[in-house]
Protein backbone atom coordinates (compact mmCIF):
# COMPACT_ATOMS: atom_id res chain seq x y z
CA UNK A 1 0.00 0.00 0.00
CA UNK A 2 1.42 3.47 -0.67
CA UNK A 3 1.51 6.02 1.88
CA UNK A 4 -0.64 8.41 -0.59
CA UNK A 5 -3.37 5.33 0.02
CA UNK A 6 -2.78 5.55 4.30
CA UNK A 7 -3.65 9.26 4.04
CA UNK A 8 -6.61 9.04 1.97
CA UNK A 9 -8.29 6.17 4.10
CA UNK A 10 -7.84 7.78 7.15
CA UNK A 11 -8.91 11.23 5.49
CA UNK A 12 -5.44 12.29 7.25
CA UNK A 13 -4.00 16.02 6.81
CA UNK A 14 -0.38 15.47 5.49
CA UNK A 15 2.52 17.56 7.76
CA UNK A 16 5.92 17.01 5.61
CA UNK A 17 6.63 14.53 3.51
CA UNK A 18 4.93 14.91 0.33
CA UNK A 19 7.57 13.83 -2.18
CA UNK A 20 7.41 10.47 -0.39
CA UNK A 21 3.76 9.66 -0.75
CA UNK A 22 4.27 7.30 -3.55
CA UNK A 23 6.73 5.04 -0.63
CA UNK A 24 4.74 1.39 -0.24
CA UNK A 25 4.40 0.54 3.22
CA UNK A 26 4.08 -3.12 3.91
CA UNK A 27 3.41 -2.99 8.12
CA UNK A 28 1.86 -1.08 10.76
CA UNK A 29 2.08 -0.74 14.09
CA UNK A 30 -0.27 1.51 16.95
CA UNK A 31 1.62 2.08 20.51
CA UNK A 32 1.95 4.87 22.39
CA UNK A 33 5.12 3.28 24.29
CA UNK A 34 7.67 3.65 22.73
CA UNK A 35 10.12 1.01 24.23
CA UNK A 36 7.31 -1.70 22.63
CA UNK A 37 7.72 0.02 19.28
CA UNK A 38 11.32 -0.47 19.55
CA UNK A 39 10.84 -4.26 20.22
CA UNK A 40 10.13 -5.36 16.95
CA UNK A 41 11.42 -4.46 13.55
CA UNK A 42 8.97 -2.91 11.11
CA UNK A 43 9.38 -3.74 7.08
CA UNK A 44 8.78 -0.21 5.73
CA UNK A 45 6.33 0.40 8.58
CA UNK A 46 3.69 2.94 9.27
CA UNK A 47 3.59 4.02 13.66
CA UNK A 48 0.09 4.80 14.44
CA UNK A 49 0.10 6.84 17.87
CA UNK A 50 -1.65 8.99 20.10
CA UNK A 51 1.67 10.27 22.07
CA UNK A 52 3.07 13.53 20.49
CA UNK A 53 6.72 14.37 21.66
CA UNK A 54 10.15 14.58 19.52
CA UNK A 55 10.82 10.47 20.54
CA UNK A 56 7.65 9.50 18.74
CA UNK A 57 9.79 10.56 15.46
CA UNK A 58 13.80 9.46 16.87
CA UNK A 59 11.61 6.36 17.11
CA UNK A 60 10.31 6.09 13.52
CA UNK A 61 13.82 7.09 12.82
CA UNK A 62 15.56 4.29 14.82
CA UNK A 63 12.97 1.28 13.26
CA UNK A 64 13.42 3.05 9.84
CA UNK A 65 9.35 3.53 9.66
CA UNK A 66 8.59 5.45 6.70
CA UNK A 67 5.27 7.38 7.97
CA UNK A 68 3.96 8.43 11.42
CA UNK A 69 0.35 9.00 11.73
CA UNK A 70 -0.95 11.22 14.94
CA UNK A 71 -4.22 10.26 15.74
CA UNK A 72 -7.00 12.50 17.51
CA UNK A 73 -6.47 15.38 15.68
CA UNK A 74 -2.78 16.22 17.88
CA UNK A 75 -1.07 18.82 18.10
CA UNK A 76 2.21 18.55 16.28
CA UNK A 77 5.18 20.43 17.52
CA UNK A 78 7.60 22.43 14.92
CA UNK A 79 10.53 20.77 15.77
CA UNK A 80 8.71 17.56 15.71
CA UNK A 81 8.24 18.50 11.88
CA UNK A 82 11.90 19.45 11.48
CA UNK A 83 12.92 16.14 13.02
CA UNK A 84 10.97 14.64 10.80
CA UNK A 85 12.23 16.32 7.96
CA UNK A 86 15.42 15.45 8.21
CA UNK A 87 14.89 11.69 8.68
CA UNK A 88 12.74 11.64 5.61
CA UNK A 89 9.55 10.37 7.46
CA UNK A 90 6.27 11.28 6.45
CA UNK A 91 3.98 13.24 9.20
CA UNK A 92 0.18 12.99 8.65
CA UNK A 93 -2.57 13.80 11.74
CA UNK A 94 -5.69 12.50 11.64
CA UNK A 95 -9.49 13.00 13.57
CA UNK A 96 -10.05 9.51 13.76
CA UNK A 97 -9.23 7.30 17.17
CA UNK A 98 -6.66 5.32 16.93
CA UNK A 99 -8.86 1.69 17.30
CA UNK A 100 -10.86 3.37 14.74
CA UNK A 101 -7.57 3.93 12.48
CA UNK A 102 -6.06 0.43 13.07
CA UNK A 103 -9.28 -0.92 11.76
CA UNK A 104 -9.34 0.79 8.73
CA UNK A 105 -6.00 0.16 7.43
CA UNK A 106 -6.38 -3.49 8.81
CA UNK A 107 -9.54 -3.89 6.67
CA UNK A 108 -7.42 -2.27 3.61
CA UNK A 109 -4.75 -5.28 4.17
CA UNK A 110 -2.02 -3.99 5.84
CA UNK A 111 -0.58 -6.72 8.16
CA UNK A 112 0.90 -6.42 11.81
CA UNK A 113 4.64 -6.15 12.13
CA UNK A 114 7.03 -9.02 11.46
CA UNK A 115 9.04 -10.31 14.44
CA UNK A 116 12.26 -9.40 15.36
CA UNK B 1 45.28 -3.30 11.03
CA UNK B 2 42.96 0.16 10.21
CA UNK B 3 42.04 2.78 12.70
CA UNK B 4 39.31 2.59 14.66
CA UNK B 5 36.64 5.18 13.99
CA UNK B 6 35.37 6.63 17.75
CA UNK B 7 32.33 8.86 18.32
CA UNK B 8 32.31 10.71 21.72
CA UNK B 9 28.72 11.96 23.20
CA UNK B 10 28.07 14.24 26.11
CA UNK B 11 24.29 13.04 26.68
CA UNK B 12 22.25 15.30 28.86
CA UNK B 13 19.95 14.82 31.93
CA UNK B 14 18.23 17.75 31.69
CA UNK B 15 16.35 17.48 28.92
CA UNK B 16 14.08 14.51 28.29
CA UNK B 17 13.07 15.93 24.74
CA UNK B 18 16.59 16.02 23.69
CA UNK B 19 17.43 12.22 24.31
CA UNK B 20 18.40 10.54 21.49
CA UNK B 21 19.96 13.18 19.76
CA UNK B 22 23.26 11.21 19.77
CA UNK B 23 21.73 8.09 18.28
CA UNK B 24 20.01 9.83 15.64
CA UNK B 25 23.82 11.36 14.37
CA UNK B 26 25.32 7.52 14.92
CA UNK B 27 22.66 6.52 12.60
CA UNK B 28 23.69 9.04 9.87
CA UNK B 29 27.16 8.58 10.21
CA UNK B 30 27.08 4.62 9.89
CA UNK B 31 25.11 5.34 7.12
CA UNK B 32 26.86 7.86 5.50
CA UNK B 33 29.71 5.06 5.76
CA UNK B 34 27.52 2.36 4.07
CA UNK B 35 27.12 -0.51 6.46
CA UNK B 36 24.08 -2.91 6.22
CA UNK B 37 21.00 -1.48 7.00
CA UNK B 38 20.24 -4.47 9.46
CA UNK B 39 23.39 -3.39 11.21
CA UNK B 40 22.85 0.42 11.70
CA UNK B 41 19.50 -0.07 12.81
CA UNK B 42 20.54 -2.73 15.62
CA UNK B 43 23.65 -0.25 16.69
CA UNK B 44 20.89 2.78 16.59
CA UNK B 45 18.32 1.36 18.60
CA UNK B 46 20.11 -0.31 21.54
CA UNK B 47 21.93 3.09 21.91
CA UNK B 48 18.94 5.27 21.78
CA UNK B 49 17.30 2.71 24.32
CA UNK B 50 20.53 2.90 26.37
CA UNK B 51 20.77 7.42 25.83
CA UNK B 52 16.72 7.14 27.28
CA UNK B 53 17.86 5.18 30.12
CA UNK B 54 21.21 7.57 30.63
CA UNK B 55 18.29 10.18 30.99
CA UNK B 56 15.82 8.55 33.03
CA UNK B 57 17.83 7.08 35.51
CA UNK B 58 20.53 8.39 35.65
CA UNK B 59 20.91 12.04 35.44
CA UNK B 60 23.10 11.98 31.42
CA UNK B 61 26.33 10.40 31.30
CA UNK B 62 28.30 9.72 27.95
CA UNK B 63 27.88 7.75 24.56
CA UNK B 64 31.07 6.17 23.24
CA UNK B 65 30.74 4.63 20.10
CA UNK B 66 33.85 2.89 18.43
CA UNK B 67 33.72 1.23 14.49
CA UNK B 68 35.86 -1.45 14.39
CA UNK B 69 37.14 -3.47 11.72
CA UNK B 70 34.82 -6.85 12.50
CA UNK B 71 32.52 -5.16 15.74
CA UNK B 72 30.79 -2.11 16.77
CA UNK B 73 30.84 -1.44 20.14
CA UNK B 74 29.13 1.10 22.09
CA UNK B 75 29.94 2.04 25.77
CA UNK B 76 27.51 3.91 27.92
CA UNK B 77 28.47 5.02 30.91
CA UNK B 78 27.29 7.50 33.64
CA UNK B 79 27.21 8.60 37.40
CA UNK B 80 23.96 7.26 38.05
CA UNK B 81 22.35 5.75 40.98
CA UNK B 82 23.42 2.44 39.77
CA UNK B 83 21.40 -0.95 39.52
CA UNK B 84 20.74 -2.76 42.31
CA UNK B 85 19.21 -5.95 40.79
CA UNK B 86 20.43 -6.57 37.13
CA UNK B 87 18.56 -9.97 36.70
CA UNK B 88 15.44 -8.54 37.68
CA UNK B 89 16.32 -5.50 35.45
CA UNK B 90 16.59 -7.79 32.34
CA UNK B 91 13.42 -8.97 32.85
CA UNK B 92 10.39 -7.82 30.33
CA UNK B 93 8.42 -5.19 31.91
CA UNK B 94 10.13 -4.57 35.20
CA UNK B 95 10.88 -0.82 35.61
CA UNK B 96 11.46 1.99 38.14
CA UNK B 97 10.44 4.64 35.88
CA UNK B 98 7.78 7.01 37.43
CA UNK B 99 4.68 7.45 35.94
CA UNK B 100 5.81 10.89 34.05
CA UNK B 101 8.48 8.76 32.11
CA UNK B 102 5.60 6.42 31.34
CA UNK B 103 3.40 9.15 29.95
CA UNK B 104 6.13 10.59 27.77
CA UNK B 105 6.11 6.94 25.81
CA UNK B 106 8.89 5.37 27.83
CA UNK B 107 9.33 2.98 30.90
CA UNK B 108 7.69 0.10 29.89
CA UNK B 109 10.59 -2.42 31.42
CA UNK B 110 12.09 -2.94 27.71
CA UNK B 111 14.85 -0.51 27.41
CA UNK B 112 17.30 -3.30 29.05
CA UNK B 113 15.86 -6.57 27.54
CA UNK B 114 15.46 -4.33 23.80
CA UNK B 115 19.59 -3.33 24.03
CA UNK B 116 20.39 -7.25 24.71
CA UNK B 117 18.03 -8.21 21.81
CA UNK B 118 20.04 -6.17 19.57
CA UNK B 119 23.46 -6.46 19.61
CA UNK B 120 25.79 -9.60 19.63
CA UNK B 121 26.70 -9.14 23.19
CA UNK B 122 25.94 -6.82 26.44
CA UNK B 123 27.72 -6.60 29.37
CA UNK B 124 26.69 -4.44 32.39
CA UNK B 125 29.63 -3.01 35.19
CA UNK B 126 26.61 -1.30 37.77
CA UNK B 127 27.52 -0.50 41.34
CA UNK B 128 24.88 0.85 43.71
CA UNK B 129 25.66 4.87 44.22
CA UNK B 130 28.65 5.02 41.82
CA UNK B 131 26.67 4.37 38.09
CA UNK B 132 27.15 2.16 35.18
CA UNK B 133 29.18 1.48 32.43
CA UNK B 134 26.97 -0.69 29.69
CA UNK B 135 29.07 -2.17 26.92
CA UNK B 136 27.79 -3.57 23.44
CA UNK B 137 29.11 -5.43 20.69
CA UNK B 138 27.26 -5.45 17.37
CA UNK B 139 29.67 -7.98 14.68
CA UNK B 140 30.03 -7.25 11.58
Amino acid sequence: MKIREIKEILGAELLCGEDALEKDVFSACCSDMMSDVLAYVKDQGVLITGLVNPQVIRTANMMDMVCVVFVRNKTVTDDMIELAKESGIVVMRSSLRAFEACGLLYSAGISKVSEA
Amino acid sequence: MSDVLKFHFDVDGSDFSSAGEASVVVKKKLRQLGYPADVIRKVSIAMYEGEINMVIHAGGGCADVEVHDDEIVIILSDKGPGIPDVALAMQEGYSTARDNIRVLGFGAGMGLPNMKKYTDEMQIDTKVGEGTVITMKVKL
